[in-house]
């Protein structure tokens, strides 16, 4: 095993929404490069909580890289510098002894700050509640393949719905646009006939509520894509605004 | 009407506007340079004031370029509306400026269209403005038919009346607004030369970046197509259309030093 690592963290503090925050400086001393992020969190907060210091809370829960809950902007880099990785699964074997780390929350009107590295997500509840669903008929369970769907189409349907709703894409956009999850999740019913029912209500209703939480227009500088930690694709967002304008022009 | 203001004022809607606008705009370059083109031929100008009087003169050309006037100020004021909403998007920025790998035109089109806009306001007052008020000095041509010579003959503002062509014994008479001397002055200006080369190379990234765009906005990123688009907006509006237009203030500016 290689050596431990000793750190600087310039860490976000905020004390709540209402009151300014600002950068404070942490020793992290003694990390072993097989820690993920969070778990090297944990460690300074477990010193905090010894010193009787307020802790640095950050968001995270399943810690398996797919619950989308975990955030942090590391050194200007939505979930850090690994592609396709969440920053739970980021390990501190990216960073060189020595290093020294910038740690901010995702930066958004529409994603207030809570405390610290904690943002306020609800905008992209909203956006889900006002159509990312599917009107299911109850009844009995339907056979298997009983509704033909080709082969990649259903892998396009499933590499949209592989979006975990973290927001990475609106904090690496310089607009802080939605439009990357938007799409994804107007995607993943698009493609498939069990979403055809709502297919033209659910782009206008999600886009028109993606607007009303206060999200950026998209200017296609396609940072997001580079950005996902499940590599959602921009394709989609062409594909939200083909919904879209049908809906609005044609369909309606 | 009220689904129609729902729809053009979410920013899809304005985005919609932006990329159909920015394609017209695209198109009425080519046009335009076609046209322009017109200042290489050694004739002392009389196919390019002829081409500026058909543009200037023919109804349905007219009605187009009142179409043109209209989608620079929408295109322009739009994307103020819309840079404004993005930048209200995020009122506290990132201490680290983020590595995204993003193009730089992609995030610099405002900056590269005002460049553009600017140009337009001082091409638009050299030329188009001068034109319209009759500010232009006025040029007679003679052409003898049978032998193809052209003789040209400045004509005293006081000699000119309107636009002119006609044969007589033998002679094409045109008598027209001299344009192309304008332009020809004009671009012996070294400051301007240096101001076109600028304008232009601005015009060139914002359209590497924008004609592609223009089409994923429309949602016509198709698996096939799409490249087409890529390729067309790079090597054809990105590079040879800017170009093609900065050749000719550079060459009058060259073959006149």
């Amino acid at each position: 095993m290689s050596g431990h690592m000793n750190l600087t963290l310039k860490v976000w503090r905020q004390k709540n929404s209402t009151t300014p925050g600002k950068f404070v400086t942490y020793k992290a001393n003694d990390i072993s490069p097989d820690m993920s992020f969070l778990e090297m969190l944990d460690v300074v907060n477990e010193d905090l909580v010894k010193k009787t210091e307020d802790p640095i809370h950050f968001d995270h829960d399943c810690r398996e890289g797919i619950c989308g809950m975990c955030s942090l902007v590391i050194n200007g880099e939505p979930h850090g510098p690994k592609r396709a990785t969440t920053t739970c699964q980021l390990h501190m074997r990216s960073f060189a002894d020595g290093d020294t780390i910038v740690i901010e929350p995702w930066r958004a009107a529409a994603f207030p700050v809570v405390k610290d590295l904690v943002t306020n997500r609800s905008a992209f509840e909203r956006i889900q509640q006002a159509g990312g669903y599917v009107s299911i008929s109850t009844g009995g369970v339907p056979d298997a393949n009983e509704i033909p769907i080709p082969k990649p189409v259903a892998d396009e349907a499933f590499s949209s719905a592989e979006c975990i709703g973290c927001g990475a894409c609106v904090a690496a956009c310089k607009n802080a646009s939605a439009m990357l999850f938007v799409s994804a999740k107007i995607s993943q019913y698009a493609l498939l006939p069990q979403g055809q029912p709502e297919r033209y209500a659910r782009a206008e209703a999600m886009v028109l509520q993606m607007d009303e939480e206060g999200f950026g227009g998209c200017t296609n500088t396609y940072a997001c894509e580079a950005q996902c930690p499940k590599e959602i694709k921009v394709t989609n967002i062409a594909r939200m605004n083909r919904e879209f304008f049908n809906a609005e022009l044609i369909k309606s | 009407m009220s689904n129609f203001s729902k729809t053009f004022s979410s920013t899809l809607g304005k985005k919609l506007v932006m990329s159909l606008t920015g394609l017209f705009l695209c198109v009425f370059l080519i046009v335009h340079l076609i046209g322009n083109l017109q200042i290489f031929k050694a004739d002392d100008g009389l196919a390019f004031n002829q081409y500026a009087h058909f543009m200037t003169h023919f109804p349905p050309i007219k009605i187009i370029s009142y179409l043109l006037y209209l989608s620079i100020i929408v295109h322009s004021v739009w994307a103020l509306i819309l840079t404004r909403r993005n930048k209200a998007a995020r009122p506290i920025g990132y201490a680290i400026k983020p590595k995204d790998g993003s193009i730089w035109s992609s995030r610099n089109m405002g900056i590269l269209g005002t460049i553009i806009f600017i140009f337009i306001v001082v091409h638009m007052s050299n030329f188009w403005f001068k034109y319209h008020q009759g500010y232009t000095p006025f040029v007679e041509y003679q052409t003898n038919l049978k032998t193809g010579e052209t003789t040209t003959r400045v004509l005293d503002a006081s000699e000119f009346k309107e636009y002119v062509t006609y044969v007589d014994n033998g002679i094409q008479i045109t008598q027209s607004e001299d344009l192309y001397k304008e332009v020809y002055t004009a671009f012996q200006q070294w400051w301007l030369v240096l101001f076109y080369v600028i304008a232009m190379a601005a015009l060139a990234f914002h359209l590497i970046h924008g004609f592609q765009s223009a089409f994923q906005t429309l949602g016509w990123n198709h698996r096939k197509y799409f490249p087409i688009a890529k390729f067309v907006g790079l090597w054809g509006f990105g590079i040879l259309i800017p170009l093609a237009y900065v050749a000719m203030p550079l060459y009058v500016f060259l073959t006149n030093l």
